[in-house]
């Protein structure tokens, strides 16, 4: 990981300096090890502080929808999941593609330092990562985790080193994560009864603070005015006042990204009360590979989703109600 | 002590200007009998159903909602149901996946002609929702109280 | 000084929380978060919560009054009742302690909100003195001790027991009906834990932080910054920071349109939001670069310009922990220049 960050940092210095771009959207180092901020560097001065590290989960082509009045030009670190989002927010001409240079970079996975404190382990000095083992100093010991055990939600489901859009690579040779079974929890909450997943639902939301970080982090949420923040659409609201509102919130949210999702998982990772967003989701996505053929958002730029699309004998929706989970 | 009341579901049905709804006039004129209880709502098209009318109606105390719409491949508009069934079927999916009882919401299609199919439906799909029931697992408490 | 063996703490809970409700740290497997403690609850002392104690005094939403029409078409207006029942709020670290002093500022100073200081007036603290502070706390900054914060009851955990100092009236009351599941402890045993509390906060990664620079009298300096731009870049305009903030007050005033009458409510609002007071006219920031200053400003200048340089963040690190891309108010404080050389 080191010698990945040393590159990127020349290789941005030198895009700097050429001019060939006004500013590089990466990673800023934080206060420990596992919180790096995602920042615009427009000088070079400020390189000494890009990070690349095991924590540098954020998909970043959510800060270029905010630079498409821009005619600046930024290059932009992107992971190869975070490539889906990109060519997402280019088929729904969200960004302005001329304007962006797009560094693909290796990755091996990203960790979840929440994942770590629900060990127990807290007053977190420093965090060094081996291939399958984690070494945590903190001031009261030190422990080893397996990286396994720790990887962010969207990492244990990685879907591969590739990236789908760039420019140019740096360390795309980096072995990602094997994945597991991605639909495997949505399968599991389709076997239960109504009344189980009712019940797990409304422990998960009943959490929910309505920080909206799920929408903002979202890249594929790029309204300029969302629904809920316009006080016309009558569901306009700022906290949960009733349970109604928790599962009204979290059935449009994913709906209105349903079909464009690329299952990036960042609604999971940012949420500060850890509900499983993404399993919503999810269950957008099994479901239109399901009734309408696989479908992935964002692996190629340009091409009509299943929502704004229709086939003469899809699926109707009394056969979904009448049978229920189960297809 | 309260007396057991007869329940009396809401329901909503969103119908299609250029089938259902005529639809439900023509049972209307034929003397069919569909119950009270369904509160029609007059929509352009079934593709103007925003999923979000009907978890709004699910809040305001709906306790089944229903869609109706023109025949696939006779849209007045040439797609407009296609896809309304496209993503009913997924709303649909997801609020079973939630855990709400699945026979709450129903897309059915019928036509202008079909009068006697529109009383049918609505029949059936009321004595359903008598059957599960008042909506407790959606809706907004302070419509209630 | 009274003290409980820690494996018979969930007696005593369970002995509090027959008369009165009981708000104390609960696991529900995801996280920790106050709530109302009901027996079977497993309750954590030494996990930092996701919210803060604020929630006992301020949810995050109540309703406030209900207005319907009678058989006559007149408007009927229900001023809804407020609290009158003593409650206890266990577990509430030095950082919290002090959250709840600033809100007091400025829920009970006139004109008093009602539902705030009935809430404070039937309340019982049972504060906690921190045993395993977080790499994320830096309440020192602004002068807290956390190895004994000021509450009615003091709880402090060492080893295998958990110790309990009465200091109001209120306290006393709480403890001696408890007095049957309770053994006498002596003052001394606690005080090497104090030390150990001590110690560690110097250790803390962001022990250094400091607050020079900032406070009343820096508004035009501060405000001007060019630093501003580069640091709220990064913010996604989300509200977890205000959320989670204990001293964050800012609320909404809404009315729900039910279907027999309507209910006024209030809810947290987080100036992080595009719709922050919003007037007829507008809004009065419009980039994210206004509503980002205005969270920093208030906690560290304005705040302390109207409450004798009172500032209103406690360094509780919960923003530090829960922002989604890491911007929090230590980076805000040490890109000005707040560091000790």
């Amino acid at each position: 990981m080191q010698g990945l960050e040393k590159k990127i940092k020349d290789r941005a210095s030198e895009l700097l300096q050429s001019g060939a771009v006004d500013g590089i959207i990466g990673w800023e180092k934080g206060q420990f090890e596992y919180d790096p901020t995602p920042a615009v560097f427009t000088k070079e001065t400020g390189l000494d502080n890009l990070c690349y590290n095991n924590f540098c989960g954020a998909n970043l082509s959510k800060y270029l929808v905010g630079k498409i009045t821009s005619d600046k030009k930024f290059a932009v670190l992107l992971k190869p999941c975070d490539t889906y989002s990109m060519n997402q927010l280019i088929t729904e001409h969200r960004v302005n593609r001329s304007n962006i240079y797009i560094i693909g970079i290796g990755c091996n996975g990203h960790l979840n330092v929440e994942k770590i404190k629900a060990q127990g382990i807290s007053g977190i000095t420093a965090v060094s990562a081996s291939d399958d083992h984690v070494n945590i100093s903190t001031i009261y010991g030190d422990s080893k985790l397996a990286k396994k055990e720790i990887l962010l939600g969207k990492c244990e489901v990685c879907r591969g080193n590739v990236h789908v859009i760039f420019d140019e690579l740096i360390g795309e040779e980096l072995q990602t994560p094997k994945p597991d079974d991605r639909f495997e929890m949505v399968a599991k909450l389709e076997a239960m009864t109504a009344e189980e997943r009712f019940k797990f639902w409304q422990g998960e939301l009943s959490r929910c603070i309505r920080c909206n970080a799920c929408r903002n982090a979202c890249p594929a949420c790029t309204c300029r005015v969302c629904v809920f923040d316009n006080g016309r659409s009558g569901i306009e609201a700022k906290a949960n006042a009733s349970e109604f509102e928790e599962q009204m919130f979290h059935i449009i949210r994913a709906f209105h990204v349903a079909a464009r999702c690329t299952d990036c998982g960042e609604c999971s990772r940012v949420c500060p009360e850890n509900i499983p967003l993404h399993l919503l989701n999810r269950k957008y996505v099994k479901d239109i590979n399901e009734f309408y053929g696989d479908y992935q958002a964002g692996d190629i730029a340009e091409q009509r989703n299943p929502l704004v699309n229709f086939g003469d004998d899809d699926i109707e929706p009394t056969t979904v109600s009448d049978k229920g989970g189960q297809k | 002590m309260q007396e057991v009341k007869e329940f009396k579901p809401n329901i909503v049905a969103f119908c299609c200007n250029w089938c259902s709804y005529a639809g439900a006039d023509l049972a209307g004129s034929s003397r069919l009998s569909y119950p009270a209880e369904v509160k029609i709502i007059r929509v352009p098209c079934s593709g103007r159903v925003n999923p979000m009318f009907i978890l709004k109606a699910f809040e305001k105390g709906a306790d089944g909602v229903i869609i109706c719409g023109c025949h696939p491949g006779d849209c007045h508009y040439n797609t407009g149901n296609f896809y309304a069934r496209r993503r009913m079927a997924l709303l649909y999916s997801m609020l079973d996946f939630m855990g709400i009882e699945k026979g709450r919401t129903r897309v059915e299609w019928v036509s202008a002609a079909e009068g006697a199919k529109f009383a049918n439906v609505m029949n059936k799909f009321t004595s359903d929702i008598i059957e599960l029931g008042e909506c407790v697992k959606l809706g907004d408490i302070r419509c209630k109280d | 000084m009274k003290k409980i063996a820690l494996a018979k703490i969930d007696s005593l809970l369970e002995a509090i929380s027959k008369d009165m409700n009981l708000f104390a740290p609960v696991d529900n497997k995801s996280t920790v978060n106050y709530a109302e403690w009901k027996s079977g609850d497993v309750a954590v002392f030494d996990k930092m919560t996701v919210r803060s104690a604020k929630d006992a005094f301020f949810p995050q939403c109540e309703n406030m009054s209900k207005f319907s029409r009678d058989q006559d078409n007149k408007i009927i207006i229900d001023k809804l009742e407020t609290c009158d029942k003593d409650f206890v709020v266990m577990g509430v670290r030095g950082c919290d302690i002090k959250a709840i002093a600033v809100l007091d500022k400025v829920f009970l100073s006139e004109p008093v909100d009602t539902f705030y200081a009935a809430r404070r007036d039937h309340s019982i603290l049972i504060s906690l003195s921190c045993s395993k502070p977080e790499e994320t706390c830096f309440c020192t900054t602004f002068g807290i001790d956390p190895a004994q914060p000021k509450g009615d009851v003091e709880m402090y955990i060492v080893s295998d027991y958990a110790y309990f100092n009465t200091v109001t009236a209120k306290g006393e009351k709480l403890i001696s009906s408890l007095n049957n599941l309770l053994e006498n402890a002596k003052d001394s045993d606690i005080d090497s834990a104090k030390v150990a509390t001590r110690d560690i906060m110097c250790k803390l990664p962001l022990h250094d932080v400091t607050t020079d620079g900032w406070g009343a009298g820096v508004l035009e300096e501060m405000f001007n910054r060019p630093e501003w731009e580069q640091l709220s870049s990064s913010c996604i305009g989300c509200g977890t920071c205000t959320y989670v903030c204990p001293t964050c007050q800012c609320y909404d005033i809404r009315d729900y349109n039910g279907s027999n009458g309507v209910t006024r409510y209030r809810c947290w609002d987080s100036c992080m939001k595009s719709d922050f007071t919003m007037m007829a006219h507008g809004n009065n920031r419009t980039t994210q670069l206004q509503r980002f200053r205005q969270r920093f400003m208030h906690k560290l200048v304005y705040s302390p310009a109207n409450n004798d340089g009172e500032f209103s963040c406690v360094g509780c690190g919960r923003c530090v922990a829960k922002c989604p891309v890491s911007m929090n108010i230590v980076k805000v404080i040490k890109t000005m220049g707040g560091e000790k050389l």
